[in-house]
């Protein structure tokens, strides 16, 4: 019984057993099949959609950084070049520990406390997190000793790249400019112009000068590889590649030369100094003293240069010919004679100056420079010997509105549209302007001061000389301007020749009267006697003074009591030879006193080498204390 | 004289001709996919191709094994096991954050794989042992004699291995005629549980739980693993990309491309058709052991040929669920093909032990 119960249960159990056996074989099945499921959803369905995700992963599209274009003189002198060197490069967002990566690579590579300086710098700014240069300009020996020793730096490279160079350094340091990595505002801006992808790869673009202004030229067009990369995203080979497109180089009008010469010129003074081919606008030298080394901002400068740089009282980074706003002072009065002659004032007409002038009806005197007056004195000697009586007079007779129209046609006032930016307007005084920024009505003194170039009168070195060389032109201006051709590849068409922007039609006569005016300035018995003396070509030249602090009614300016930095400006604006003029310039320096003594030797100097291919002995300084003579 | 067939015969005897050959093919597959997997190294194929050697011979020891040995072994090996992982809770060495290997002087071991054999094989002994009165409180010890090990693999942590034994553990129950209602109810508690369990996940296993859900969430970070995956298995399409022509394997896209997720690169290379087939065969080893399973002798046979088939279909299932993306990812490898000297060795005991019920019973019969 017991055992016949037992086998019931035993048959029983195996059934049960088998029942249980088939449905886990079915659990088997509807799992395998929810699988099988996934496999057509993922492989067939959505093939498509993940063939394009492995597509991706595997091909990257790298930008390929054109190379940036070079700046020439006219002469092809390099002024801006490209040289290839090795960079030590850190990816941040590799390494784990930043402090201690620098510190176990500094003994290796010579890491200067200035270099982690500016690391820490470009970190904080950077757009991205590009890898960044630690050190620049490795010496073969520091690649050499990081190669063997690279396995202990993950997302610490070496990289070969282009460096920029500018071989006339601080020369030419407001001419040329300077490129440096891109920022956050670069980056604002690319996108505004709708360039940005021009620039991806792309770590430098153009800060100042000509670097700035032509950036568009320079960068060239950046072209695409695509390549496999792996997981890790390097390399593996190359799939197809559209090359990118080098920049233009730069032919400039500049002499690298001239510019030389006169930056050697100043010596220790402070200024600028502007030269122009009166005949098309080219700008042959653009010196602004004291200037700084360009290629300390290439790749970020350090504080200590920067704070140097920065706080010095000489103020290096301010481009004084292009931005710098000072008093004409008396280089206006051949533009006022020129003027008066317009408005029908005779030449032979002359004053006995009493040495101040009053206004009618009025007891404040306008004084001259020279105590006592300078006796009989019609249009040529005015100029000659710089009476500011005659032309209190000139200007109150003409009124400031003939005076505003007038001058502005030889570019006073308004920017000259130079091919560089960030330049300034300086200030040509009117009715309308006085109103306007001063609420203000114009009264007659105001007149009177802008008749010698004082008062609100307001010009740039660059202004000056463009001024200078429509004068010289004989009234036919033309756009001063930086560069003179661009080299494209495939397009060797010349450059069209400049047109005159504007034809005053002066008359003959008049602008005879002035050239010959301002060649006797050069001439003993003028303002800048000696200026001229041995040169084998006519000269002209008119000095100018900018005051830097006023004097009061009665006291007399005595440069010796006044504190450097407060003396006059020096101004002389020169062309030459007289006849057929091919340079004009306009020379400022800074404190520099009497135009006569500190500025017209810079001029004669640039003058001599372009005229006649001297170059000056470095020891030919200008000699300080000459006169104190006050024009 | 005895003669080379006898010789063979004899080799033969207790292997399963049937098993064997579906066996062997997942092994071919293995070899010929490490070498792609491993971009053309050589030494990994060599490594596999001995791991199997290694396996294979402990195979046929355990196949020629009389059935009582293996019984009266289970009770020792559970409490050996046991007491390794004791030792690897308290000593063991830890390594990617997990405490898993116990250096025993000469070499450093892994208990943990030890289990995946011993846990079914006490089971299905303790359920022999009480075959003739089974009640409530056998299913109760049995059950204790499962949680225990899982609980401390749990801990180490390895999910991994401690699904694998749960599941195996589980069949042995639910093949010992655990009543529905029960079943029904631990589903019931472990829904309600979930929350605690959750709580008590390590964070990178919650994780991976998480990225399952949206693994796009975090594309470079947790989720990468199962995103690659997923991009090698869609991008092989229906006929795959060709065998070395996998750019997700060979452009190193691919995390764990000889162990784990080796899957994907067959998968990528071998396309959809290929996936078939390796089901196919998977489909046929389960199959076989649901023959073999079906036809035991014993309680304790049925029992183990069921758990250790159905434990088979659970690596295959939980590694492939992974690497497609329905399953979070898990240390599971796929089953005779993942390079590894420890699972083709714990998976060929299992196979050994299925081949012994089958042809020891057919022996005792004659």
């Amino acid at each position: 019984m017991k055992r016949h119960v037992e086998l019931k249960n035993h048959q029983r159990e195996i059934f049960y057993f088998r029942l249980r056996l088939m449905l886990s074989l079915g659990f088997v099945l509807v799992m395998l099949f929810i699988l099988l499921l996934r496999f057509i959803y993922l492989q067939i369905i959505k093939h498509e959609y993940f063939q394009t995700l492995a597509e991706s992963n595997r091909i990257a599209v790298v930008p390929v950084v054109p190379n940036r274009g070079l700046i020439l003189d006219r002469n092809g002198v390099i002024m801006a070049r490209n040289y290839s060197g090795y960079t030590l490069e850190i990816a941040s967002r590799k390494v784990a520990n930043l402090e201690a990566t620098i510190n176990e690579l500094s003994t290796l590579v010579d890491i200067q406390p200035k270099d982690r300086k500016r690391f820490k710098k470009l970190l904080a700014e950077s757009r991205n997190f590009d890898s960044l240069p630690i050190r620049n300009r490795l010496s073969d020996e520091e690649v050499a000793r990081f190669a063997s020793q690279r396995y202990r730096f993950p997302g610490v490279e070496i990289k070969a790249r282009l460096f920029r160079e500018y071989p006339y350094g601080e020369g030419t340091s407001h001419l040329i400019g300077y490129i440096g990595r891109i920022n956050e505002k670069d980056v604002e801006q690319l996108e505004e112009d709708d360039t940005a992808s021009n620039y991806l790869g792309s770590d430098y673009i153009g800060k100042t000068g000509i670097e700035q202004s032509y950036e568009k030229e320079l960068h060239g067009t950046t072209g695409f590889e695509q390549v496999e990369v792996d997981a890790g995203g390097r390399a593996v080979r190359s799939l197809s590649r559209s090359a990118p497109l080098s920049g233009n180089n730069l032919i400039l009008t500049l002499d690298a030369k001239l510019q030389d010469v006169a930056e050697q010129a100043f010596g220790k003074y402070r200024g600028a100094l502007v030269a122009i081919d009166p005949t098309n606008g080219d700008i042959l030298a653009f010196v602004s003293k004291p200037g700084y080394d360009p290629n300390l901002f290439i790749d970020g400068i350090d504080s200590e240069n920067w704070d140097e740089l920065n706080n010095s009282p000489d103020v290096p980074l301010n481009n004084r010919a292009l931005r710098g706003q000072y008093p004409p002072g008396s280089t206006i009065k051949p533009f006022m004679a020129l003027a008066g002659l317009y408005y029908q004032r005779s030449p032979s007409y002359s004053i006995s100056d009493p040495g101040y002038y009053t206004l009618p009806g009025n007891r404040h005197q306008y004084r001259d420079w020279k105590q006592g007056g300078h006796g009989k004195v019609d249009m040529f000697k005015s100029i000659v010997i710089s009476c500011d009586t005659y032309y209190y007079g000139l200007a109150n007779e003409l009124g400031i509105d003939k005076i505003h129209s007038y001058l502005s046609q030889f570019g006073f006032g308004k920017k000259t549209g130079v091919d560089m930016d960030g330049e300034v307007p300086g200030l040509l005084p009117s009715q309308e302007w006085k109103m306007k920024r001063h609420s203000q009505i114009w009264y007659p003194g105001d007149t009177v001061s802008a008749g010698i170039g004082q008062g609100y009168n307001l010009v740039t070195p660059l202004q000056l000389a463009a001024a200078t060389a429509t004068l010289a032109n004989d009234g036919i201006a033309f756009k001063p301007h930086f560069v003179k051709q661009i080299q494209r590849p495939n397009d060797n068409s010349l450059v069209p020749e400049p047109k005159p922007i504007l034809d005053m039609h002066i008359n003959p006569e008049n602008i005879d009267l002035v050239k010959r005016a301002m060649e006797a300035v050069t001439h003993p018995g003028g303002t800048a006697a000696g200026a001229s003396a041995g040169a084998p070509y006519r000269m002209a030249g008119k000095t100018g003074t900018a005051q830097v602090i006023g004097m009061k009614q009665g006291e007399k300016y005595v440069e010796n009591n006044v504190s450097e930095y407060n003396r006059d400006h020096a101004w002389f604006i020169s062309f030459a030879p007289v006849e057929k003029p091919r340079i004009a310039l306009a020379v400022l320096v800074e404190n520099g006193g009497h135009g006569g003594t500190t500025a017209a030797p810079i001029a004669r100097k640039v003058l001599d080498y372009y005229l006649l291919g001297k170059v000056p002995k470095p020891l030919e300084i200008v000699d300080e204390k000459e006169s104190s003579e006050h024009d | 004289m005895i003669d080379t067939k006898q010789i063979q015969r004899r080799f033969m005897a207790h292997l399963d001709p049937v098993l064997l050959m579906a066996i062997g093919l997942l092994m071919l597959v293995s070899l010929i996919l490490l070498y792609t997997a491993s971009d053309g190294n050589w030494m990994r194929v060599l490594g596999q191709f001995t791991n199997i050697l290694i396996a294979f011979a402990a195979m046929w020891v355990v196949a020629n094994m009389p059935l009582h040995y293996l019984m009266r072994s289970a009770v020792p090996i559970y409490i050996l096991g046991l007491v390794l992982l004791v030792c690897v809770a308290l000593f063991g060495e830890i390594s990617h954050g997990a405490r898993r290997w116990l250096n025993i002087g000469i070499a450093t071991i892994q208990p943990s794989e030890l289990m995946k054999i011993a846990v079914p094989l006490m089971m299905a002994w303790y359920f022999e042992k009480h075959e003739a009165t089974l009640t409530l409180k056998n299913y109760f010890i049995a059950a204790l004699l499962l949680l225990i090990p899982v609980a401390l693999i749990t801990r180490q942590p390895d999910l991994g291995t401690s699904v694998l034994i749960g599941a195996s553990g589980f069949f042995v129950l639910f093949l010992a005629g655990l009543s529905w209602r029960i079943i029904l109810g631990m589903g019931v508690v472990a829904a309600a549980s979930a929350p605690f369990v959750w709580s008590s996940l390590h964070d990178y296993q919650r994780h991976r739980v998480l990225m399952l859900l949206d693994p796009s969430q975090d594309a470079l970070g947790k989720g990468y693993h199962t995103i690659q995956g997923m991009i090698a298995v869609g991008s092989g399409g229906i006929l795959g990309k060709g065998y070395l022509n996998g750019t997700q394997t060979h452009l190193d896209f691919l995390p764990e491309r000889t162990t784990d997720f080796i899957f994907a690169v067959y998968s990528e290379e071998f396309g959809f058709l290929g996936n078939i087939i390796l089901l196919s065969m998977y489909i046929f080893v389960i199959g076989r052991g649901f023959v073999i399973t079906a036809n035991a002798s014993t309680y304790f046979t049925r029992l183990m040929a069921g758990s250790i088939t159905l434990t088979f279909f659970t690596y295959a299932f939980v590694n492939m669920g992974m690497v497609s993306g329905i399953l979070p990812v898990v240390g599971v490898p796929l089953p005779l093909v993942s390079y590894g000297g420890t699972s083709m060795l714990t998976l060929l005991l299992g196979f050994g032990m299925l081949m012994s019920i089958h042809t020891h019973k057919q022996l005792v019969k004659t």
